[in-house]
């Protein structure tokens, strides 16, 4: 254990995700070593992410202001949405440069284990947007894993009645992988969702 | 397949252990609490990731240390299989296989196949189904590696529906409504394991029927299987049609041939889905009230029959010890059916069993391409079994050569390796 400050700042940075106890305390170090113009740009990085970012209000996407820059680009579609898990989804998503439509942020996936129910995800609010009669396609891309693929159905069939195009993303193969490498259940699904060859 | 050598280190009471060996029998004898059974434990963990003696991995780890290690250099035909499993208690497991890792630890099921025979085998006749079913998934995922993440899935959705469930009656806004979301993969999942689990007791039945014959003697009944399920299309528990007449001659062993029209009979995975999701349903009022899922592979049993009726709560304790040792004699059959001997281990059981059945088990353990028995004194062991000798007692393993192998037939692996040739001399030497 160090003086009350210290030991302070240790606990803080190992709540944080992906820090354990001896990266807490290397990270607290470095930052007692570091420069007092260094640590003034972290605090006040920290403190502007506080006071001025927010969740859109549209998709719940992080944003600085009432909405997000995606939502405020009006060169973008406003019939499909892409519903994901998390804001560094949409990053993810947005890299791919592919979608050009809009995105809805749930704020997670099902998990009753962890006392997540719809309720706590933003899945009101998407049945409100879609509900508007702009939309005609909803893309679902939660991860593809057991939590992921529950919300995704469970969404598939609150939809159903408004008689939207409803999607999955499709999973299989990574591109420049190697066919022998692939594990049974990825290869499975790659057979399940294979394609035409138009010669 | 066969252990060519053996290394554990922080492995149980061992700070370090290194045994040379060779096919055939292996018997490793010390007095009790010398650790002889923790080292064939270490061999069958790498077969199946988990203990026969105790649930979680903590126990495994010598005390004062952060993980052990298990090093097995295995013959497979010509080829050698070097795998070296690093035990995390808390934590992942890590695992290299021929010096190249693993992306997930489970990949190594399957690879190395083992079947371990102890006395706490009786308990997959007197004990609880969770032990009957926890025998056939890891054989069926030894046979069919795949299997173990449609297991894994299973479990995993089985806790996120019941704790759905669970909080269903508090009728927190439309939580509910999601229960479909997961019947939906419980149904998928548990069609395939069903699935497989139904074609794994048709599989073995017929084995079972001639071990048991062998092993219990001259005009004793027939065993036959049964898997009772929680969806009435996967079976009721009876035993299944076999060819000979019940109560006859034992079943002969000729199950690549006699096996397959009763196999294609089986449901296959999507019928027996369609008929869990039915019978969910039925059962969907009093899933609600109860809080936890009532149907599916996780509630159902495999019934060993004896003769016309069960065996649990009807066999003799003779007959249980003798239903236990069939059924792995038959596991043993199954695999080498399959095309390659696994290493058998008899761990401590010749003491506990009587003159007929003792030749029995030395007859398919003699017969196998490598055997690991463990023993407190040489006499329990039967004489052909007395190949390979391993000395354990004094935190160190020696191997001797026994009188009864073929003498000088010395070819180098034989050598007993420098840790364990020093008698006396301790574990603590370096590691590699």
């Amino acid at each position: 254990m160090y003086e009350g400050a210290v030991q302070d700042l240790i606990d803080e940075l190992g709540r944080l995700p992906g820090v354990g106890p001896k990266s807490a305390q290397r990270i607290a170090f470095h930052l007692l070593a570091a420069e007092s113009a260094d640590v003034g740009r972290l605090v006040s990085a920290l403190q502007r992410v506080q006071e001025e970012v927010r969740f859109c209000v549209t998709c719940f996407n992080v944003a600085e202001g009432e909405q997000c820059r995606i939502c405020r680009d009006p060169r973008r579609s406003d019939d499909v949405i892409c519903v994901v898990e998390e804001p560094k989804d949409v990053v993810a998503i947005e890299r791919t440069r592919e979608f050009r439509g809009r995105y809805h942020v749930l704020g997670g996936a099902i998990s009753p284990i962890e006392g997540i129910g719809p309720d706590d995800l933003r899945v009101k609010e998407l049945m409100t947007r879609l509900m508007s009669g702009a939309v005609t396609e909803l893309i679902i891309a939660t991860d593809p894993n057991l939590e992921g693929e529950a919300t995704a159905a469970y969404l598939a069939r609150l939809v159903a009645p408004l008689g939207l195009t409803v999607s999955r993303l499709a999973s299989g193969l990574p591109v420049g992988g190697d066919l022998e490498y692939a594990d049974e259940v990825t290869l499975g699904r790659a057979f399940e969702g294979r394609r035409r060859i138009d010669a | 397949m066969w252990v060519r050598h053996l290394q554990v280190v922080s492995f149980r009471n061992w700070a370090q252990a290194d045994l040379a060996l060779r096919p055939g029998p292996v018997v490793l004898v010390g007095r009790n609490g010398e650790g002889k059974t923790n080292l064939v434990e270490a061999v069958a963990y790498l077969a199946t990731m988990s203990s026969h003696r105790v649930a979680t991995d903590a126990p495994l780890v010598r005390h004062g240390a952060d993980q052990a290690v298990v090093r097995a250099a295995l013959r497979r035909g010509d080829r050698e299989l070097l795998v070296e499993l690093e035990i995390n208690p808390g934590r992942a497991n890590r695992v290299r296989v021929n010096r190249a890792p693993l992306q997930r630890p489970r990949d190594l099921l399957g690879l190395v196949r083992t079947v371990l025979f102890a006395p706490e085998d009786l308990s997959l006749v007197r004990g609880d189904p969770t032990e009957r079913r926890r025998f056939l998934d890891e054989l069926l995922v030894t046979r069919t590696p795949r299997l173990a993440g449609v297991r894994s899935d299973y479990e995993r959705v089985l806790k996120q529906r019941n704790a759905l469930l669970k909080t269903a009656r508090m009728a927190r806004g439309r939580a509910i409504e999601t229960l479909d979301a997961w019947d939906g993969h419980l149904v998928a999942l548990g069609g395939e394991l069903l699935a497989a689990r139904l074609r794994l007791v048709a599989d073995l039945a017929p084995h079972l029927a001639s071990a048991y014959a062998a092993v219990a003697g001259e005009g004793a009944v027939t065993a036959t299987l049964g898997y009772a399920s929680t969806v009435p299309a996967a079976g009721d528990g009876s035993p299944r049609p076999s060819r000979g007449p019940s109560g006859a001659a034992p079943v002969p062993a000729l199950p690549d041939a006699d096996a397959l029209p009763d196999a294609d009979a089986l449901p296959d995975a999507d019928a027996l889905a369609a008929a869990l999701r039915d019978r969910l349903v039925e059962r969907r009022a009093d899933e609600l009230d109860r809080g936890v899922t009532l149907v599916g592979p996780h509630r159902d049993d495999l019934v060993i029959h004896l003769g016309p009726g069960p065996a649990k709560g009807f066999a003799s304790h003779g007959e249980s010890w003798s239903l236990a040792l069939g059924l792995k004699l038959a596991t043993f059959a199954l695999l080498r059916a399959d095309g390659e001997d696994p290493i058998l281990i008899l761990d401590d059981v010749f003491a506990t069993l009587d003159a007929g059945r003792r030749a029995a088990l030395a007859t398919v353990a003699r017969s196998a391409e490598q055997t690991l028995v463990t023993a407190a004194v040489l006499d329990d062991v039967p004489e052909e079994l007395r190949g390979v000798r391993v000395e354990v007692g004094g935190g160190a393993a020696t191997v001797r050569d026994g009188t009864a192998s073929d003498g000088g037939g010395s070819d180098g692996s034989v050598a007993p390796s420098s840790a364990a040739g020093a008698p006396g001399g301790g574990p603590e030497e370096e590691g590699r």
